[in-house]
């Protein structure tokens, strides 16, 4: 039954939604007859038909009764709330880690050979172990297709794992609000064959880091909205910080290297110049010194895709 | 009191011309009815201006991307939001408003026990809104931490937290002394011969909530006291980079803000306790039971606070401990319901305004409450918390519990307190369309949360479109009814047909007096003695 989000990715789906349906079952039956009951007793006893009430101060044979059978029942929801739960406590001993790196706003993971990609890269049926580590305030992994969330609290150590059960590619959001750009705080998680995972993983030469879900240059607008390039740099030519980027790609840019004024193209080589050693090359008339270097916070994918998403800023 | 003799017994409370003139009049007032009133023209106006920041978040939300304002102000607007409407409107809401003006006429006062202090607690609050709305108009940003001020954001960001974290805890004290004030009156001023198990249940909800007021909101104090000295002085309690830790902030946030919740619903279930059997011509059934309920909530809701904390990695143990007590608290309110309907059978039901509202409430709360199961139960919860379900779902108890009860408390109660009636046809037409949007606002959420839309979004990705496109059009008919329902109350009030003493046969002390009462309610201090209950009806 497809009541919740998507596909059934994971080993935790039958217990989640399983609770769900029962629960839900149990509401919608009180819901309903109790609502109906209502709604007849407005017919059946109105003042126009049942001019006189009788008097009834209670029963309590009846509130023994209201009480003892919900109680049953939420002890019952309780107990498939509690099984469906228990499982995610506690990851299998062999479990594949990767530590989920977050800060404001994107997720970055990284594995244990070195390898840190955009999108979360997972073997099919093998059980994945998520290490959470947050820089600055409190994220949240979620993954509606899982059936998982934990938060991501900075300062400690917090886990999440997972078997996903079918191949795809996923939604994984950030659900504890974060501040400015919490909406645009979310990434992909791709399952792969174990085979295909493996050849990922081991084969240095596949530089792939992100899914491709989005096109480079969508990939590119989201990622500088979540780390903030924004704030400094507008897309429309009017200046803050730092320059503007409209109409920045593949024009001349005049600026100051250590003290000498010089013309140079901007290309490729020079935005990723810009964004690793950003006091290396000032532009004439803005400032040194305020933007610091994204070295380790960004892929080499990523600095593609943004680039890719200068270009299209004429 | 001392002073009765002076006051004269045939002037309405509204009439009455005392030391001061005109806007005086009222806000150095000591007189509770007045007082409630003070406290009722102020929540209007915050609540319109909450309105207005819903719409406009709704608005935002009818498409992906930018529809009119940014992501900052988004965030500014939900903030604020949330802060009015629960620190300023329902959380002081039922009891400031109608138990101000009713509770000492239902247990047979003159006033409450400190009628300075009561209006001593207005000005606080008032002083508290202030703050709260200087911390967006002036500064470096509006705040935007949502309601909850989540540690370690709400010392990071760098827009003006200060003024509204300082604006919530002075907000809070206005809540203690209320609760302080309102304790006092029920254990001292009872009419002679109301036993406890002979006051209405409105004032037993109060009852239960005051003390809820004055030993809870302490503990949100001390934490915002704590958040304003680590902004400041980074002290470290919750900063884990100097040490600290951020779940105890979570911890002592909802160590209040979950009893909270009773706070704002018992005496919603307390105005509809009243509804009922009035409209009914009915003994209330299974009295007893209706104020063990409440106290039982008001009891195991100190319990319940780790349910808003089931992904924030607290240990196992806790985790299904606050899950079962969190079923265990729906009991009572379930029980509530069930003595609600049993009020209604072989009553003889005179389908009024309040009676529509009391219904709706019913079926709303009941919403509400049902889908609180879902997140009380642990892998659902893990499911959808900080979902757009948890919003529908504190939607459906917060606004739709005490948004519902307090429509219906204010046409119930009406006639007493502006001795006119209001148009009732326009009165229904309001609550029909209101119930509409109200459904159709807040319903799209259960189903966008199972979707997996988180919530505090700005933006979101194009599958959940469609069900935004149907909540936003609901914030719109919702609005309309809202309009048309506030129109008419001060139209009635000012031009309604004269309302009798007792216009809907209700039994409790209130109906006694004349509408409007005068000015210390009573001549002579009713004597309960002869009465078996508060709802004898014949």
């Amino acid at each position: 039954m497809y009541i919740l989000a998507s596909t059934q990715a994971s080993n935790f789906v039958s217990g989640v939604d399983k609770a769900f349906i029962i629960i839900l079952a149990i509401c919608f039956f009180f819901l309903i007859a109790l609502t109906a009951v209502m709604i007849y007793f407005m017919f059946k006893y109105n003042k126009k038909k049942h001019p006189k009430a009788t008097q009834i101060k209670g029963s309590n044979t009846l509130e023994v009764v209201w009480t003892v059978i919900p109680t049953i029942l939420v002890l019952i929801m309780f107990y498939y709330g509690w099984a469906g739960w228990k499982p995610m406590r506690e990851a299998p001993e062999d479990s594949f880690e990767i530590t989920v790196n977050s800060r404001m706003w994107n997720f970055t993971f990284q594995y244990d050979n070195g390898r840190r990609t955009d999108t979360l890269f997972i073997p099919k049926d093998r059980p994945v172990k998520l290490n959470l580590r947050s820089m600055d305030v409190i994220h949240s992994v979620y993954i509606p297709a899982f059936r998982v969330k934990e938060d991501v609290v900075p300062g400690s150590d917090k886990f999440m794992w997972f078997t996903a059960q079918n191949e795809g590619i996923y939604e994984l959001f950030c659900t504890e609000y974060c501040g400015l750009q919490h909406s645009y705080m979310y990434n992909w998680v791709k399952v792969m064959p174990e085979e295909e995972f493996n050849t990922w993983y081991t084969d240095t030469t596949q530089q792939l880091a992100s899914a491709q879900v989005e096109s480079p240059t969508a990939a590119g607008k989201r990622i500088m909205t979540n780390i903030g390039c924004l704030a400094c740099h507008s897309l429309d030519g009017s200046r803050l910080v730092g320059p503007s980027f409209k109409g920045l790609y593949g024009h001349e840019a005049t600026v100051k290297t250590g003290g000498e004024t010089r013309t140079v193209m901007v290309d490729d080589e020079y935005i990723k110049r810009s964004i690793f050693d950003p006091n290396a090359d000032i532009v004439e008339g803005f400032n040194k010194g305020l933007m610091v270097s994204y070295e380790g916070q960004l892929t080499e994918t990523e600095v593609e895709q943004i680039i890719e998403y200068l270009k299209t800023l004429k | 009191m001392q002073a009765s003799s002076k006051i004269p017994t045939d002037v309405s409370y509204l009439e009455y011309k005392g030391k001061h003139k005109g806007l005086l009049s009222w806000i150095l007032s000591t007189d509770h009815k007045r007082i409630g009133l003070l406290y009722m023209y102020s929540m209007m106006t915050l609540f319109l201006i909450g309105v207005v920041l819903g719409l406009a978040m709704k608005f935002e939300l009818i498409a992906p991307g930018k529809t009119i304002m940014e992501a900052k102000d988004y965030n500014a607007v939900f903030t604020v939001h949330g802060v009015i409407m629960i620190f300023m409107i329902v959380v002081p809401g039922l009891p400031a408003v109608f138990g101000n003006f009713l509770l000492p006429i239902m247990i047979g006062a003159k006033d409450v026990a400190f009628p300075k202090l009561n209006l001593a607690s207005w000005y606080v609050y008032i002083a508290g809104a202030f703050l709260v709305i200087a911390s967006v108009l002036f500064g470096d940003g509006s705040p935007d931490t949502g309601w909850t001020f989540y540690a370690p954001y709400s010392f990071k960001t760098g827009t003006n937290m200060l003024p509204a974290i300082f604006g919530a805890f002075v907000l809070g004290f206005s809540s203690i002394l209320t609760g302080l004030n309102f304790i006092v009156t029920i254990h001292r001023l009872r009419a002679p011969g109301m036993t406890w198990t002979k006051m209405p249940l409105f004032p037993w909800t109060l009852y239960g909530t005051a003390w809820i007021q004055l030993l809870a909101t302490p503990i949100v104090g001390i934490t915002l006291v704590l958040v304003s000295l680590e902004r400041i002085f980074g002290i470290g309690v919750f900063d884990p980079a100097l040490g600290g830790d951020p779940i105890l902030y979570q911890h002592l946030f909802w160590i209040y803000s979950h009893p909270a919740v009773y706070i704002m619903i018992l005496p919603a279930m307390g105005a509809i306790s009243e509804i009922i059997p009035t409209f009914s011509q009915k003994h209330v059934f299974g009295y007893k039971a209706i104020v063990a309920s409440t106290l039982a909530i008001a009891f195991v809701g100190y319990f319940v606070w780790g349910h808003h904390m089931f992904t924030s990695g607290m240990s196992g143990t806790a985790q299904y401990t606050f899950s079962i007590l969190t079923f265990l608290v729906a009991i009572p309110s379930a029980i509530k319901v069930f003595n609600w309907i049993s009020t209604m059978y072989k009553g003889s039901i005179n389908v009024q305004t309040p009676f529509y509202w009391a219904v709706s409430f019913i079926f709303v709360f009941m919403i509400g409450g049902l889908s609180g199961l879902v997140l009380g139960a642990l892998a659902t919860n893990v499911y959808v918390h900080d979902t757009a379900f948890v919003v529908a779902h504190f939607h459906f108890i917060v606004f739709g519990g005490v948004g519902f009860a307090f429509f219906g408390a204010i046409h119930y109660w009406f006639p007493k307190m502006f001795g006119r009636m209001y148009d009732s046809t326009w009165a229904n037409a309001g609550w029909l369309i209101f119930t509409i949007g109200f459904l159709t606002l807040y319903s799209p959420m259960f189903y966008l949360g199972m979707q997996g839309m988180p919530r505090r979004y700005y933006d979101y990705l194009e599958e959940f479109h469609a069900a935004n496109i149907l909540s936003t059009m609901g914030s719109w008919v919702m609005t309309l009814g809202l309009v048309i329902i506030l129109i008419n109350l001060f139209r009635s009030a000012k031009s309604g047909a004269i309302a009798p003493k007792d216009p809907w046969n209700g039994k409790t002390l209130e109906w006694t007096v004349p509408s409007p009462p005068p000015v210390e309610n009573y001549e002579e201090i009713p004597v309960y003695g002869e009465k078996d209950g508060p709802y004898e009806y014949k």
